[in-house]
C-alpha cells in the first residue's frame, strides 16, 4: 500500500517538475527573472522564510497586473541555509546561471557582506530589506531597511525627550550590527551631554538564554534614582528569555523600559506577551499602522499565505517598497539592464504602507518615517510616537569620527559610495 | 546724557499715570478672574476628558493631572479602566465608554451616567469604538494616583505594593496621608515600608532631630529610594554627615552580602540547567559510550511535547507542566529507542560513524520539526505558580521558575540514581557497560538493555526539554544551543560517572556566574572553556574518573 502510494507520489513529483521545467523553457524568452535569496533552513529560517513568501506574493500580484514591460515575472528561489559563504555561492548561481535581473535577499549583515563582492563583480542589483548598522554604500545594493539614523537615533531621542531617560543600558548580541550601532549611540549620547558613567554597555553571545545576572545588573544600574532605559540590539532568539527574566525579576516597562530594534510582530507572534507589555520597539512600519495601503497589504498577505493569524512586519514592508521601486525603475528605464536600472532607481518614489511616499536617495538608501510602538497583550504594537516627516537614510553616520565627513552619491559625476567632503576624494572603500 | 536728563520728569509723570492705570486694571482683572476661573476650570476639565481620546501623549498626561486634581471621584474608575485597556471612546462624538467583555458580546457603558442621551451599547464587535491608549508614562502616573487610594485596601499585599509605588517617587503629600495611616497599620512589612517613606521625606524636609531619626530608620532599610535619599542628602552638620556616611556604608555591606548570595543562586540555577541537560548524555555517552549528537534534538522534542500538551489543555496551564513531564519522558524516550534501533545499533564500536550518523539524525529531526511546527518559535506559557520571584528582602529575590528547576534537577537525578542502583534494569545496565561479553554470558539480553538505556537517556533529555521550554524559546534550534555545553559537563565530570555530571554542572554554572560580572557573558564562556581544556590536560578522565579494570581500556 504505502509503497504504491510512494510510487504515485514520486511519479506525480516527476511530472510536475518536468512540466515546470518545460514551462520554464517555453517562457525562457519572455520572463523577467527575479532572484529570492533568503534562508529557508537553519537558524535564520525563522525570519527569512516570511520574506521569501512576501516576494512570491508581490511577484504574483505584479503578474496579475500584467507583469513588467509586457513580460511576466518569474521568481527563482534558492536556499542559502543560514550559511554565510553559501550565500555568496547561491548569489553567483542566481546571477550567472539563472540569469536573474535583480535579487531580493539577505537578512544578517554578515550574509550581505558575503554576497557584496559577487554583486559588484557581476554588476547586478540586490535589494536588502533589513535594518542594519550603516557605514556602507555599494553601487549594486539598495538598502530599503533602516540605517541607524532612521531607527536607533530617533528612538534614543524619544526616550530622552519624551520619557526623560538619564541613564542608558546599551545591550546587544555580540556581532557587527549591535557593536556599530552602540558605538554610534554612545557617541550620540555623549554629544547630548550624557556622562560615561551613565552608560552601561553589555554584549552577550548569540542565542543567550541565561539572563539572570545581566538583568540583575541592569536592575542595580537602574536603581540609582535616575530614569533608566535599555536600548536593546539583542538579536531575535535571545529576546524572549531576556524579557521573561525581566518579568520574573519584577522589572516592569514603567520602571525600566526596553526599546528593541530587532523585535517585531513576527518575533512576538504566538508568544506569551504578558511580561512584555509596555516595552518598546522602533521601526519604520507596524502592522497596526492605520492606512488604506496597509489594510490592503494585510488582506492580500493573509489571503496569499492562507492563514488569517499571520502578521506583517517591517522587513516585509521594506520588500514591498523595494519591489515597487524596482518595477517603477524598470518601466522608467524601459529595460531590465542592471546599469540602466541602477541609474533609474535613484529618485524613484513609491507609496509606503504608512500612508506616505518613500523615495530612493542617491546614496541608495530610502526615506522613511520612524515609529515607536509599545507592545500590547495581543502581540501588536500601539504607536506612541512618530517623526513629523520622513527621515532620509544616512549611509555614513554623522557621529563616528571616521565617517563623519563621508557621503555617498551614486549620481554622475560623483558616482562614489564613500566620498570624503573634506579631502574631496573618493576612497573607493564602500564597505 | 542730556537726553536722558530731559526725559526723567516726563517719565515720572508717565509712571504715575501708569500706576493708576495698573492698579485699576489689577482690580478689574481680579474681579474678572474670580468669574473666569470657575468657567475655565469647568472648560479645562471637559477639555481634559476630551484630550484622553487624542493621540498626543504629552497632552494626555496634562489632562490626567487636571482630572485627578479636579475630579478625583470620577477619575478613579475611569483611570483604572484606562490602565486595564477597558476605556474606549466612540469614533463619532468622542464620548467615553467603559467596555465590558462577555463571552460573545461587547457592552459599552457611558462613562458619565448623568448624560442620559447615552445608553449602554451592546455589540458583537468593537466596531465604532477605539481604545483610549496609554503609554508607560501615563501608566505610572495613573498607578501613583491609584496607589494613594489603595493604602487602605484590606489586602496587606496590595497595601504594600501601594506604598512601594509611592516610594518610587516620594512626595510630601503622600507622606501627609501616611502619617495618619501608619498608626492604624497592622502588617509589619507595610509599617516598615511606610516608615521608610516617611523617613525619606523627613530627611529632606525635617529639622535636625527629625533628620537624625530618619537616618537611623533608613540605615536599616534596603530600599533603593532610601539609599538614593541618603546619597543625595546634604547634612547641615558634620555629625549628621558622618552618621549618614556610616549608614550608607552599613547598607552597602548588607547589599554586598546579598549580592553574593544572589550570584551563587544564579550559578546554581545555571548549573542545574547544565546538569539537567547533561544527565541524559551522561547515560548515553558516559555509560554506553555513544557519541549522540542528536541529544539536543531529543531535548527539543521534550520542549515541543510540553508545547503540544499546553495546546491540548489550554484551560489548565497550571497542570499542563506536570502532565508534560511524563509525556516528554515517554515521547523523547521512544524517539531515542527508534534512533538506537534504526541507526546506532549498526554502528557500535565505530565512534566516528556514530558521530556523523547521529549528527545527520539531528538535522533530520530539526527539519521535521520545522515542517510540522513551522520555523517560528513557539511559546510555552509559564504557569502562575512558577512566575514571579520569592522576595526575601528588598535586594534579594529568587525567581520561582529557577528555584523549581533546581529542585526538578535534583529530583530527576535522585530518581535516576535510584533506577541505576535499585532496579534490575539498573543492574543490567551497569553490568553491560562494565563488561558486555560477561554480562551476555550471564544471560543479560544486551541488545534489549542497550535500547532501554538509550531510551532512558533520551527520556531524561526530554525532561530537560520541559525545563528549558520554560526558560527559553521553543524552536527547532533549541537543542543546538545546549549540545556543546552538555558534552562539556559530561567530559569535565568524568565520563561514566553520574555524580560527576551533577557536580560538574553545578560548579561550571557557579564559575560562569562568578566570572560574568567582571568578564562579560562572552568572555566568561570562553574562560570556562579554556579552564576545562586545561583541566582535561591535567586530568584526562575528568573530575571523578571511573576506577576498576573496566576503565582501563
Amino acid at each position: 500500500m504505502i509503497k504504491t502510494k510512494l510510487k504515485k507520489l514520486a511519479i506525480a513529483a516527476a511530472v510536475t517538475t518536468a512540466s515546470l521545467a518545460s514551462t520554464g523553457l517555453a517562457w525562457a524568452e519572455e520572463t523577467i527573472k527575479v532572484g529570492v535569496l533568503h534562508s529557508l533552513s537553519g537558524t535564520m529560517a525563522i525570519s527569512e522564510t516570511t520574506l521569501k513568501d512576501t516576494m512570491l506574493m508581490l511577484i504574483e500580484e505584479q503578474n496579475k497586473k500584467g507583469g513588467v514591460l509586457g513580460k511576466k515575472l518569474e521568481a527563482v528561489v534558492v536556499d542559502p541555509a543560514s550559511n554565510w559563504p553559501l550565500f555568496a555561492e547561491k548569489a553567483r548561481e542566481l546571477i550567472s546561471k539563472n540569469k536573474t535581473d535583480v535579487v531580493f535577499g539577505c537578512w544578517t549583515s554578515v550574509s550581505r557582506k558575503s554576497v557584496l563582492p559577487v554583486f559588484e563583480e557581476l554588476n547586478s542589483i540586490l535589494f536588502y530589506p533589513v535594518q542594519y548598522e550603516g557605514e556602507e554604500s555599494s553601487k549594486n545594493v539598495f538598502y530599503t531597511g533602516a540605517a541607524p539614523n532612521q531607527q536607533a537615533v530617533p528612538a534614543v531621542d524619544y526616550l530622552m525627550n519624551d520619557i526623560g531617560v538619564k541613564r542608558w543600558v546599551l545591550a546587544g548580541t555580540d556581532y557587527v550590527y549591535p557593536r556599530t550601532t552602540n558605538k554610534i549611540l554612545k557617541a550620540y549620547l555623549i554629544t547630548k551631554g550624557v556622562k560615561e558613567k551613565d552608560i552601561m554597555i553589555n554584549y552577550t553571545p548569540f542565542g543567550h538564554s541565561d539572563w539572570q545576572s545581566i538583568v540583575s545588573d541592569i536592575k542595580k544600574f537602574g536603581s540609582a534614582g535616575k530614569k533608566t532605559a535599555v536600548v536593546s540590539t539583542i538579536n531575535g532568539d535571545a529576546n524572549i528569555p531576556f524579557y521573561k527574566e525581566l518579568g520574573n525579576q519584577g522589572i516592569s516597562a514603567e520602571d525600566i523600559p526596553v526599546i528593541a530594534f530587532s523585535v517585531g510582530e513576527e518575533e512576538l507572534s504566538g508568544l506569551d506577551t504578558k511580561p512584555l507589555v509596555g516595552h518598546l520597539a522602533a521601526w519604520n512600519y507596524f502592522m497596526s499602522v492605520e492606512s488604506d495601503e496597509n489594510e490592503e497589504f494585510i488582506d492580500a498577505w493573509k489571503a496569499f499565505i492562507k492563514n488569517k493569524d499571520r502578521v506583517t512586519n517591517d522587513p516585509m514592508e521594506a520588500h514591498y517598497i523595494g519591489f515597487n521601486m524596482w518595477v517603477k525603475a524598470v518601466e522608467k528605464a524601459g529595460t531590465t539592464d542592471p546599469s540602466a536600472v541602477q541609474k533609474a532607481l535613484i529618485g524613484v518614489s513609491v507609496p509606503n504602507l504608512s500612508g506616505g511616499y518613500s523615495a530612493m536617495m542617491p546614496n541608495h538608501h530610502i526615506t522613511k518615517p520612524v515609529l515607536i510602538g509599545e507592545i500590547q497583550k495581543d502581540g501588536q504594537f500601539d504607536i506612541v510616537w512618530e517623526t513629523s516627516g520622513l527621515v532620509a537614510g544616512d549611509a555614513w553616520s554623522d557621529y563616528l569620527p571616521g565617517s563623519k565627513d563621508m557621503i555617498a552619491d551614486w549620481r554622475s559625476p560623483l558616482s562614489c559610495g564613500s566620498y570624503n567632503v573634506k579631502t574631496k576624494k573618493c576612497s573607493g572603500q564602500n564597505y | 546724557m542730556s537726553v536722558s536728563a530731559l526725559t526723567i520728569p516726563v517719565k515720572k509723570t508717565f509712571s504715575l499715570l501708569l500706576f493708576f492705570f495698573m492698579s485699576f486694571f489689577v482690580l478689574m482683572s481680579a474681579a474678572q478672574q474670580t468669574l473666569a476661573s470657575e468657567v475655565s476650570a469647568e472648560d479645562s476639565l471637559a477639555d481634559a476628558w476630551n484630550a484622553l481620546s487624542k493621540k498626543n501623549y504629552t497632552k494626555k498626561a496634562k489632562a490626567i493631572e487636571v482630572i485627578t486634581q479636579q475630579n478625583p471621584s470620577e477619575a478613579r474608575p475611569a483611570l483604572k479602566a484606562m490602565l486595564e485597556g477597558q476605556l474606549y471612546y466612540a469614533k463619532r462624538g468622542k464620548a467615553l465608554y467603559f467596555l465590558k467583555e462577555t463571552d460573545n458580546s461587547y457592552v459599552f457603558t457611558p462613562l458619565f451616567d448623568a448624560d442620559s442621551a447615552l445608553e449602554p451599547i451592546v455589540q458583537e464587535n468593537r466596531r465604532g469604538f477605539r481604545k483610549v491608549k496609554v503609554n508607560n508614562r501615563l501608566r505610572s502616573m495613573i498607578r501613583q494616583f491609584l496607589a494613594v487610594l489603595q493604602l487602605t485596601h484590606e489586602d496587606a499585599n496590595i497595601r504594600l505594593s501601594a506604598v512601594q509605588e509611592l516610594l518610587k517617587n516620594p512626595d510630601a503629600d503622600a507622606a501627609g496621608l501616611m502619617e495618619n495611616t501608619v498608626e492604624k497599620e497592622t502588617d509589619d512589612r507595610v509599617v516598615a515600608a511606610m516608615r521608610t517613606l516617611l523617613a525619606v521625606i523627613q530627611l529632606e524636609n525635617g529639622d535636625e532631630a527629625a533628620q537624625q531619626s530618619a537616618i537611623n530608620t533608613l540605615a536599616d532599610s534596603l530600599n533603593t529610594s532610601a539609599m538614593n535619599a541618603l546619597m543625595a542628602y546634604e547634612a547641615p552638620t558634620k555629625a549628621l554627615q558622618n552618621k549618614a556616611e556610616s549608614a550608607i556604608q552599613k547598607i552597602n555591606d548588607k547589599r554586598d552580602l546579598y549580592n553574593k548570595m544572589e550570584t551563587i543562586f544564579f550559578g546554581l540555577s545555571l548549573g542545574s540547567v547544565l546538569a539537567l541537560s547533561a544527565i541524559g548524555l551522561a547515560i548515553t555517552f558516559g555509560v554506553m559510550g555513544v557519541i549522540n549528537m542528536a541529544h539536543g534534538e531529543l531535548m527539543m522534542i521534550g520542549a515541543y511535547t510540553t508545547y503540544v500538551i499546553q495546546l491540548l489543555m489550554p484551560d489548565n496551564i497550571a497542570m499542563s507542566i506536570l502532565v508534560a513531564i511524563p509525556a516528554a519522558f515517554i515521547v523523547s524516550g521512544l524517539v531515542g529507542i527508534a534512533i538506537e534501533r534504526g541507526v546506532i545499533r549498526h554502528l557500535y564500536g565505530r565512534p566516528l560513524e556514530t558521530l556523523l550518523a547521529t549528527f545527520g539524525v539531528s538535522l533530520v529531526l530539526q527539519q521535521t520539526v520545522r515542517s510540522i511546527f513551522s520555523p517560528l518559535n513557539r511559546s510555552v506559557e509559564t504557569p502562575e505558580w512558577m512566575s514571579g520571584a520569592w522576595q526575601i528582602n528588598e535586594v534579594l529575590a529568587l525567581t520561582w521558575n529557577r528555584l523549581y528547576i533546581i529542585f526538578f534537577c535534583l529530583a530527576v537525578f535522585a530518581a535516576l540514581i535510584a533506577v541505576m542502583k535499585k532496579t534490575s534494569l539498573g543492574l543490567q545496565v551497569r553490568a553491560v557497560s562494565q563488561n558486555r561479553t560477561m554480562a551476555r554470558a550471564m544471560g543479560v539480553r544486551s541488545k534489549w538493555v542497550d535500547a532501554l538505556t538509550f531510551g532512558l537517556g533520551s527520556g531524561i533529555a526530554g525532561l530537560a526539554g520541559v525545563a528549558l521550554s520554560l526558560l527559553t524559546n521553543v524552536g527547532p534550534n533549541l537543542g543546538q544551543a545546549y549540545i556543546i555545553d552538555s558534552f562539556m559537563v559530561v567530559v569535565f565530570g568524568g565520563v561514566g560517572n553520574l555524580w560527576g555530571t551533577l557536580i560538574a554542572g553545578m560548579s561550571l554554572g557557579v564559575i560562569n556566574k562568578l566570572l560574568e560580572p567582571w568578564a562579560g557573558a562572552v568572555l566568561a564562556k570562553i574562560l570556562v572553556l579554556i579552564f576545562i581544556i586545561l583541566f582535561i590536560q591535567k586530568r584526562p578522565k575528568g573530575l571523578f574518573p571511573q576506577r576498576g579494570r573496566a576503565a582501563e581500556d
